[in-house]
């Protein structure tokens, strides 16, 4: 009997220790090292990004490797998603086996610098001054860069131009908030859906609410103010009103943009980045850019990576990796990085002169690249994403019914300044 | 299995310093200690590798102030239990602890409650019964991405199967992922279609150990089907219950994945429960936070340690 008992509680110890082990969620597997740091130049060069969908032997994995052949050495890719890329830099740069380069979401840059764990762009010999202040503002803490956009993409208001007509809705008219709602009020009585977006309760929605919070006058160091209430209520009126979808407020941009290319709505919110798709829907569509609460083109948050360096304990491999950066940074490499992926442009006068080019289409896309903000900039840096966290909660809240949108933000902005210390 | 093990290995150890096994130990190397410990080796290292490491560094965390920056530096300052304090005087602490108490809660008595009609339905062989319990265990086998999103897609308030039909028949549709009065209902309901293949294969397999000659003497006492139950099937299947109910109990506290994937614990934190947050604090946000999710985790491992220690008291006293 007392052996039962024994055995029963060692069973027991044993299951609890495994929630421990799940919940608890301490370490993790150290992910693909191999920076191998003993190798002489000529060797291996560790690269990792977060574009999965470009596998082994397409146009982005050989564009690397070019990079690579010209500095004379070997680049071993490694893909992650953008989340786990963050995460693994993080254990990396703690055990000390960090990738030679890595491209990295331009938010989670100030992040990473803050570590001690990148090299700065001046260590390696870099001169920044010519890239847009604006789109390089997420990569500079106290003054110092450390990294350099590969590109720039940024959001925008795609349109079904059948429902739009159908309505007697002209998308040039739209050039503020009020001219905006007339818009979707009409798309409504002609039966349509007027309007969907992605407030996900993650850093996306806040990409996503971010152009109609500064559009209204906001900032992020106040986010009760009236400015950013009326920009919660714009969206909160659009679900009352039924203009909206409701699952707008779990939606992820992948998910607002497949409801659209339903094609029973009439506008979506979406990302540069999704003009072939656009182009290839099985209805006419177009784009404008994102208006402002009193007219003019909002401030669209910048999205897009940066390539940057991480420390080394064998300074001698910095050499190579500034022939890399160096390869992906010049106007033709922006340019060719720009055609690699679909509209991504480049972040230099020089390079957006040379692209423009090539396509001269796009500068539309060009114009709303040079207006949009950095997401850290206004030397928010770290403080962003904790921001950011109660941004995005609050948002839902008040679009899901929970509070009210003054309530919300109210809430947001105490917990934003007991978070960020303030 | 593992335990059995480790009573044979503390038993032999035990023994080794008398002086009967070492004359056998003289006589032959099998008694020796070191052989002892060889055997036992394996599962120590595993043990300690993999059970007590991860606990030790979760304790650790949490002790610590671990910012991204002392994370990467490795020099985080001590602050004994002031991540627990931040965490229970949090605002969010009072209703995530009520949302798991319901979400546990809600959850076992459910998939308990329908696994056991399920085992005592097919304990009864018919045709197509075998096929008809493999089905039930679709669940189980699916990946938890597949079902949880097959879920969200169910519960969609605009294009959902489910608000189809309940217009159809006449109801107003429910918001269920987007309504804060409505996302914990919904993952509920999708954790109990997940545990419920977990509860028939243990109780059905629980029935099978109930010898036939007693549910013989039951009818011919002329028992009916609903005594027979509750006077035969009930008691004698307890202790497969005791243990079903616990390890249901600590697979549900731990639920991240399918929370995550359908509601991210929102809208406006209506759906989280206390994994879920301590996941969130760690991976959800651009700014990980170690030690506080660690916190949050070995709570909950405190939580899953009360409920065991009941189960046992409940096992001793039953056997005495």
């Amino acid at each position: 009997m007392n052996f039962t008992h024994k055995r029963t509680t060692v069973a027991f110890a044993t299951a609890a220790i495994a929630v421990g082990a799940l919940a608890g969620c301490s370490t993790s597997d150290g992910g693909e090292n191999a920076s191998g740091s003993a190798d002489a130049p000529g060797g291996t060069y560790t690269w990792w990004d977060p574009y999965p969908q470009h596998t082994e032997g397409s146009d982005w994995q050989n564009r690397v490797q070019a990079c690579g052949d010209e500095a004379g050495v070997t680049i071993e890719r490694t893909a992650y998603d953008t989340t786990a890329l963050t995460n693994q830099l993080l254990l990396s740069a703690q055990e000390g086996t960090s990738p030679d380069v890595v491209l990295l979401d331009n938010p989670a840059v100030s992040t990473l610098a803050e570590t001690g764990a990148i090299t700065s762009m001046d260590e390696l010999g870099f001169d920044t001054s010519n890239i847009d202040e604006n789109l390089l503002a997420a990569g500079v803490v106290d003054g110092t860069a450390y990294g350099i956009p590969i590109g720039a993409n940024t959001l925008a208001l795609y349109y079904n131009a059948e429902i739009l007509d159908a309505a007697g809705v002209d998308p040039s008219t739209i050039t503020d908030w009020d001219s905006l709602n007339a818009a979707l009020e009409a798309i409504d009585a002609a039966g349509s859906r007027a309007i969907t977006f992605a407030g996900i309760g993650t850093e996306e929605g806040s990409f996503q609410f971010l152009p109609w919070f500064w559009g209204a006058g906001a900032d992020l160091t106040e986010l009760n103010s009236p400015e950013a209430v009326e920009a919660v209520q714009l969206w909160v009126d659009w679900l009352d009103n039924g203009w909206a979808p409701q699952s707008a407020i779990q939606n992820s941009q992948n998910t607002a943009w497949e409801e659209f290319l339903d094609g029973q709505t009439g506008f979506v919110e979406n990302g540069t980045w999704q003009v072939n798709s656009a182009a290839e829907a099985g209805f006419e569509t177009g784009y404008i850019t994102l208006p402002a609460k009193d007219g003019g083109a909002a401030p669209a948050p910048t999205g897009g990576e940066f390539v940057m360096a991480p420390v080394q304990s064998d300074t001698a491999r910095y050499d190579v990796t500034s022939q890399i950066v160096e390869c992906m940074t010049t106007p033709e490499g922006f340019v060719e990085t720009a055609n690699t992926f679909a509209y991504y442009i480049p972040p230099t006068a020089d390079g957006q002169e040379a692209f423009l080019e090539e396509h001269p289409e796009l500068s539309v896309w060009v114009d709303a690249v040079r207006a949009a903000k950095g997401r850290t900039s206004d030397n928010l840096g770290t403080d962003y994403p904790l921001i950011s966290e109660q941004l995005w909660t609050a948002v839902q809240a008040a679009m899901s019914g929970a509070m009210s949108a003054q309530d919300a933000m109210d809430a947001a902005q105490d917990a934003a300044v007991a978070a960020t210390g303030e | 299995m593992t335990t059995t093990e480790l009573d044979a290995v503390s038993t032999t150890e035990d023994q080794a310093p008398t002086p009967r096994t070492r004359r056998s130990w003289q006589r032959t190397i099998h008694g020796s200690p070191w052989t002892a410990i060889a055997f036992a080796a394996p599962l120590v290292i595993y043990l300690v590798a993999f059970y007590a490491y991860p606990l030790m560094r979760s304790v650790d965390l949490s002790v610590h102030d671990y910012n991204i920056r002392a994370f990467v530096q490795g020099d985080a300052e001590f602050v004994g239990l002031a991540n627990y304090v931040d965490v229970i005087t949090s605002d969010l602490f009072q209703p995530a602890l009520w949302n798991t108490f319901l979400f546990v809660g809600v959850s076992i008595l459910f998939q308990y409650g329908i696994g056991l009609a399920l085992a005592v339905f097919f304990r009864n062989n018919f045709r197509l019964s075998g096929v008809l319990r493999a089905l039930f265990l679709v669940p189980w086998l699916l990946p938890l991405i597949v079902s949880a999103s097959t879920w969200a897609w169910m519960m969609n308030s605009d294009s959902g199967i489910v608000n189809a039909f309940l217009l159809a028949v006449g109801m107003d549709p429910i918001n269920w992922l987007t309504s804060p009065d409505w996302s914990l209902t919904a993952v509920i309901i999708a954790n109990i279609w997940l545990g419920i293949p977990f509860n028939l294969v243990i109780l059905y397999s629980g029935l099978q150990n109930i010898p036939g000659d007693v549910y013989e003497a039951a009818s011919l006492d002329g028992a009916g089907a609903w005594k027979t139950f509750w006077r035969i099937t009930f008691p004698l299947l307890r202790p497969v219950s005791a243990i079903t109910i616990l390890l249901g109990l600590v697979y549900t506290l731990k639920v991240v994945d399918i929370i995550w994937i359908m509601t991210k614990g929102g809208p406006a934190n209506s759906s989280l429960i206390l994994s879920v947050w301590s996941y969130r604090e760690a991976f959800g946000t651009g700014q990980p936070a170690f030690s506080p999710a660690s916190a949050i985790g070995n709570l909950l491992i405190l939580i899953a340690l009360v409920f065991g220690l009941i189960y046992v008291r409940l096992q001793s006293r039953e056997e005495h």
